[in-house]
């Protein structure tokens, strides 16, 4: 009979790159999965997904309404993009999705990172990106590692069994 | 489903070594398995997997963050007890089914 060695992942490095809720959690549910199986994450935010990791920014993060074409009217119905574009529209969504996801018992952002952290998950901003919003350490939330280069995340991306993968 | 005998007592277990039936479990049944994780298992241990055999009896649906609201330890203390998979280990020593949660 033919064994298979199995090689079980190791490592993940997850970019997010985006800033709209949906995405952000998908970082952080993939990362604090990770951590939970006992998978070493690194968390690399850049561009727009500096949002999730801005003081100022991270409790206040949406989904889009408008040019969404997988956004529904509760019961399923369509939801015109002129209806998405009226002013409270977006936040009023947002907080119906937040609700929702409270209900399934998932942390809210600034929690998930206490998790991930605490599971020994390490979250970095890309430079570049905080060059350009002229974002400085300490706009960042207090759990951030570093603020780093793209060649300093490859490093942490070194050894046999990491994955990298981009939200 | 398998039969094996852990700590002189023959239960069933899954293929992944999760006891099938939760009123099997013995403190004895609990100790061996920790062995397996290379851990010693102190009072605050049996804490932990006392909530988590109430909670699963009870139909909840067990996650990291509930376990750290528990009152009885936080999730970073959770990784330090059950280091390389808190949720999943601390089930496994506690005679329950593997979470199927994913937070």
């Amino acid at each position: 009979m033919e064994t298979k060695e199995k090689f079980p992942l190791k490592k993940v490095c997850i970019i997010c790159a985006k800033g709209a809720i949906e995405d952000v959690y998908a970082a952080l549910v993939m990362a604090n999965g990770a951590v939970m199986e006992g998978i070493e994450a690194k968390l690399f935010f850049t561009f727009f997904g500096l949002d999730a990791i801005t003081k100022k920014q991270m409790k206040k993060l949406k989904t889009a309404t408008v040019g969404n074409p997988a956004m529904r009217m509760p019961g399923g119905l369509p939801f015109p993009t002129l209806l998405g574009g009226i002013p409270g529209v977006e936040a009023g969504v947002s907080a119906m999705m937040k609700n929702q996801m409270a209900k399934l018992d998932i942390p809210t952002v600034p929690e998930f990172f206490e998790m991930i952290t605490a599971g020994g998950g390490e979250i970095y901003a890309c430079k570049l990106a905080a060059d350009m919003f002229k974002l400085k350490k300490e706009d960042l939330w207090e759990g951030v590692t570093d603020i780093i280069t793209v060649g300093q995340f490859y490093e942490l991306a070194e050894g046999q069994g990491t994955q990298i993968i981009f939200v | 489903m398998v039969e094996k005998i852990i700590a002189g007592v023959t239960v069933n277990v899954n293929n992944e070594g999760y006891l099938e039936n939760p009123a099997q479990w013995t403190k004895d049944i609990a100790l061996e398995i920790a062995k397996e994780y290379n851990l010693t298992l102190t009072e605050k241990h049996f804490q932990v997997i006392d909530y988590l055999r109430k909670a699963h009896l009870n139909g909840e649906t067990l996650t990291m963050r509930k376990v750290g609201s528990s009152g009885i330890v936080d999730i970073k203390g959770l990784y330090e007890l059950f280091p390389g998979g808190p949720l999943k280990i601390s089930s496994k020593i506690a005679g329950i089914p593997k979470p199927t949660s994913c937070v």
